[in-house]
């Protein structure tokens, strides 16, 4: 090992920085049409008639059509997929691309116009007559489980379904029963609007005559859309081609199989045209999922020293309107995290899911798992606030394993941790944070009586990500495998070629696969090919989310190349006239042990294998390998993340104004791009805690879907950070690698929303919503003050 | 409309519907696809490109409107050899990931720079204010701008 580990300037890099990298958008296709979507402005009404006339009139249109004519054309032979009904008796209203009877959500699509150019669909659109019966709307998560509207008129209940994990349900009770302290955290998981730079967007070309069609579509998911095309439209799977071109950001956001997706392949393929969308920014807020939604109460129980004794977590889920592809599945992946990196002996978890009149919710950067680290790290600041100790020493109290290291421990959500040694972890945070000074310097300004007083807030998360085993999935009822593809190939020159059914959309695979294979294999980073995101070039994948990749894929292909290297090394022995387990293989060059002169290059082995003259008999020849990694557990990386801010006791106003992080993803490929996972990953959950919030009004309208009011952060309101590492590889994979991409947001809410409490604390104040505005702040004060301003 | 605009050092001209965004006129039109759009209300810079010498957000001026100017986007920023060194610094920094935001970063950020050689970080925050980006937390972005700056001094 020489290149993994050391930090390697990408190789995706120059086509981006020169915008020679194609987005769906920047492609084209002679003939192509231009969708545009007309969008229910009521969050729920019965669709009563849709006038077409007018914009089918319309010069530069070619066709128009409302949901029924889309039906009666027969364009899809099932609704749009939810592949994780959590329970069997889950509630699944069926959600079809273009409604026809009743729109569930604000801006879900009524009717759809084909015409020539881009601003030509969107003025089409605008003349299509649509008229409504307006219905009861349920505009909150609150509203549906009050339950006095319904969502869907044909449903008797909002209430999609109710999943428990309760392993232990009388130890559970016995441990609150004997607390010495109990605490209780509610807290609120606002509505996020996901952001990815690019807008979605899709292009279908189809190829009248051959019978195929290509669908190129801004996913992180090509693989899992191509076997959902085909089982919601009817083409067959092997007439698709899916290609994901860049892609600029997903965060999960980019994982779902959508409405314009179907549309498209379906409608060019009728027609026998190119079909193409891009959506707008404020158009996002509808036409792409949005993340989080939840209620939360944890409870802890703990004895008399803090040490907890159970903890107990109800959680009530924001489905929106529809389930889309893991919509109900969600709360269920943070299920298991509630406990944190804690000994926790008792635990229950239950999960009511609820259907409300709002964009569909589903995956967004963490998914599931931020919401888990949120609960349990605000409430072990609650528990040390109640037993009197500091926040990193509760945490001492309660580290799994006293905070040594340790392999392979169940904990009480039922999981089994791969590896971890907390400890050392938090040390390193707080030295690198100057934790003892910034306490030095907060106690200094509240004996000033300074208006701007600082808070630090502590974070020590845990993150499951990895996914997944395909038998783990199974037990969750999810309808796919977690393996993922890889394939390793020389060519006759020597290059190589990888195939890999991972995804990117920034993570920079291309980069960090061409190390592990240079490391593998003896060759240069840069005499490898990484062939990705395309399902004619890499047919077998599962693709990109839940901090994956690397921890399933890019094993995948380190173990693909120690295939190449065995399959090698008998055709060296063969040649070399020597037994194969007296060849040693080392920088790219397998060598007869006690012989030094005896020497093949592996590239010259991959001509051999090319030419096949003089291979061992029955071998086939090329030098080619595949491997399909199935994990046999979850890795679970941890970290210790501190938050500085300052809140202004005059205004209410917060700045962040120092943050820490010490992650620990077990060995890194590429330190450079790890660093850049944490940075973004940190900026995204503080944006959770400080500013964004997809705020609807009583009618079920969202108020802030453009950028103008959704307070995606700029570089002014974010520091530079400090970030650090510690190593305990994973006993998951035989790389030990676990996984970054999502780990800065699962640490940074919590403790952002910790130091703003650290903050307020003289006033007595022990909470406070997200997002944190100076409005909310600033009343907090005033009502300790006992409300004289 | 008849619009006439040097490009990259190119001269075009073309007829365009009066209400042709400039962004669109040069990814539409001329297939400079580099320069992204990345929201409908001149709020993320997506689209910055340089008119006549000053970074312009791209959505915010119709194509019309800058007949005769002179306009970089950043397919003009590097040579046949090698990047512009803010593009090279934002390699070197990894001071971008997915790369959607990139191209009009990096003409914020030439432009910024041609304005103030030698800025504080504060100034180079300051002064990207109006390009966001969604993957890099701005931490890398902001080392980019800064190594030219210090490597220009
Ligand atoms: S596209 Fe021009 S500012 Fe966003
Ligand atoms: S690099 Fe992705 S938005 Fe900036």
């Amino acid at each position: 090992m020489t290149i993994m580990g050391t930090p390697r300037l990408r190789k995706e890099d120059p086509k981006l920085l020169t915008g020679e990298g194609k987005f769906v958008d920047d492609i084209h296709a002679p003939g192509e049409l231009w969708m545009g979507m007309v969008r229910s402005p009521y969050a729920h009404a019965k669709i009563v008639s849709v006038d077409t006339a007018e914009a089918a009139a319309h010069s530069g249109v070619h066709a128009v059509y409302s949901g029924k004519d889309l039906e009666e054309m027969g364009l899809w032979i099932a609704p749009l997929p939810c592949v994780w009904p959590v329970t069997d008796d889950m509630l699944n209203p069926p959600h079809v691309p273009v409604v026809t009877e009743e729109a569930n959500f604000v801006g879900e699509i009524v009717a759809v116009v084909l015409a020539d150019s881009r601003y030509g669909a969107v003025d089409a659109a605008e003349l299509v007559e649509v008229s409504y019966e307006e219905l009861p709307a349920v505009a909150s998560l609150d509203a549906a489980v009050t339950g006095d509207a319904l969502a869907h008129s044909d449903l008797d209940t909002n209430k999609a379904y109710h999943w428990p994990l309760v392993p232990d349900p009388d130890a559970l009770d016995a441990a609150f029963a004997n607390a010495a302290h109990t605490v209780t955290g509610t807290f609120v998981q606002q509505r996020l609007i996901p952001a990815a730079m690019e807008p979605r967007g899709v292009l279908a070309v189809p190829s009248p005559h051959g019978g195929d069609i290509t669908l190129y579509s801004s996913s992180q998911v090509p693989h899992i859309l191509k076997v959902m095309v085909a089982a919601t439209t009817g083409i067959p799977e092997n007439k698709i081609r899916i290609v994901a071109p860049a892609v600029g950001g997903g965060f999960g956001a980019k994982l779902n199989i959508n409405p314009d997706e179907i549309l498209a392949v379906t409608l060019a393929n009728r027609l026998g045209l190119p079909v193409r969308w891009t959506e707008t920014r404020s158009e996002a807020a509808f036409s792409t999922h949005q993340g989080r939604g939840q209620n939360q109460t944890i409870e802890i129980a703990a004895d008399a020293k803090g040490k907890i004794l159970g903890v107990r977590v109800h959680l009530d889920a924001d489905m929106g309107a529809y389930m889309r592809l893991i919509t109900p599945g969600v709360p269920l992946l943070g299920s298991f995290l509630y406990t944190g990196v804690y000994d926790v002996p008792a635990f229950g978890f239950t999960c009511d899911g609820y259907f409300t009149n709002l964009t569909p919710t589903d995956a967004y950067r963490g998914a599931g798992r931020p919401e888990a680290s949120y609960a349990i790290e605000r409430a072990m600041d609650l528990l040390a606030n109640e037993v009197g100790v500091g926040p990193d020493e509760i945490r001492r109290r309660n580290y799994l394993n006293g905070g040594e290291a340790f392999q392979d421990l169940e904990v009480a959500s039922t999981l089994v941790f791969d590896s971890g040694h907390y400890g050392p972890n938090l040390d390193k945070a707080l030295e690198l944070s100057d934790y003892a000074s910034l306490r030095a310097e907060q106690q200094r300004r509240r004996e000033a009586g300074e208006s701007k007083q600082l808070g630090i807030g502590l974070c020590t998360y845990v993150e499951i990500c990895g996914l997944a085993p395909s038998r783990a999935l199974a037990g969750l009822n999810y309808g796919a495998g977690g393996w993922e593809h890889a394939l390793v190939r020389f060519l006759p020159t020597g290059k190589v070629e990888v195939v890999t059914g991972s995804t990117p959309h920034g993570q920079g695979h291309e980069t960090s696969w061409s190390m592990i294979v240079a490391d593998k294999l003896g060759v240069d980073p840069d005499d490898v090919e990484v062939l990705h995101s395309d399902t004619a070039i890499s047919p077998l994948g599962l693709d990109t989310y839940g901090s994956r990749s690397l921890s399933v894929g890019g094993v995948a292909i380190s173990m693909a190349c120690d295939k190449v290297v065995e399959k090698a090394r008998l055709i060296a022995a063969h040649q070399l006239e020597a037994n194969p387990d007296d060849l040693e293989f080392s920088g790219g060059v397998f060598r007869v042990k006690g012989t030094p002169t005896a020497e093949l290059p592996i590239q010259g082995i991959a001509y051999e294998a090319f030419t096949a003259h003089n291979l061992p008999d029955g071998m086939e020849p090329n030098l080619q390998e595949q491997m399909t990694f199935d994990p046999p557990n979850f890795a679970f990386p941890f970290g210790t993340h501190v938050a500085v801010v300052e809140v202004d006791e005059d205004t209410g106003g917060v700045t962040l104004v120092g943050y820490t992080a010490v992650d620990d993803c077990g060995p890194q490929v590429n330190p450079l791009i790890v660093e850049g996972q944490v940075h973004g990953g940190i900026v995204q959950g503080v944006a959770q805690a400080l500013w964004e919030e997809a705020v609807y009004d009583e009618a079920g309208n969202c108020k802030n879907p453009s950028f103008l009011d959704y307070l995606v952060p700029s570089s002014m309101e974010v520091p530079s950070m400090v970030l650090d590492s510690t190593e305990t590889p994973s006993t998951s994979n035989p790389l030990g690698v676990k996984g970054v991409g999502e780990a800065g947001t699962i640490g940074s809410a919590a403790a952002v929303i910790n130091a703003v409490c650290d903050a307020l604390s003289p006033y007595g104040v022990t909470d406070i919503e997200m997002p944190a505005t100076p409005q909310k702040i600033w009343r907090k004060i005033q009502d300790a003050k006992g409300g004289e301003a | 409309m008849q619009i006439d605009m040097t490009v990259n050092g190119r001269a075009y001209s073309a007829d365009v519907e009066d209400r042709t965004l400039l962004v669109h006129y040069l990814r539409d039109h001329l297939g400079l696809t580099g320069t992204n759009v990345g929201c409908d209300t001149s709020s993320c810079g997506a689209c910055t490109v340089h008119i006549d010498g000053q970074s312009v957000k791209s959505c915010t001026v119709l194509a019309a409107q800058v007949r005769g100017a002179d306009i970089t986007t950043i397919e003009g920023m590097a040579n046949d050899e090698e990047l512009h060194p803010m593009q090279e610094a934002f390699r070197q920094c990894h001071g971008l990931q997915c790369g959607y935001c990139t191209p009009g970063m990096v003409m914020a950020a030439t432009s910024l720079l041609s304005e103030n050689p030698d800025p504080s970080e504060q100034e180079v925050r300051e002064g990207l204010e109006g390009n966001l980006c969604r993957c890099t937390g701005y931490h890398n972005i902001v080392k980019s701008v800064l190594s030219v700056a210090g490597g220009q001094s």
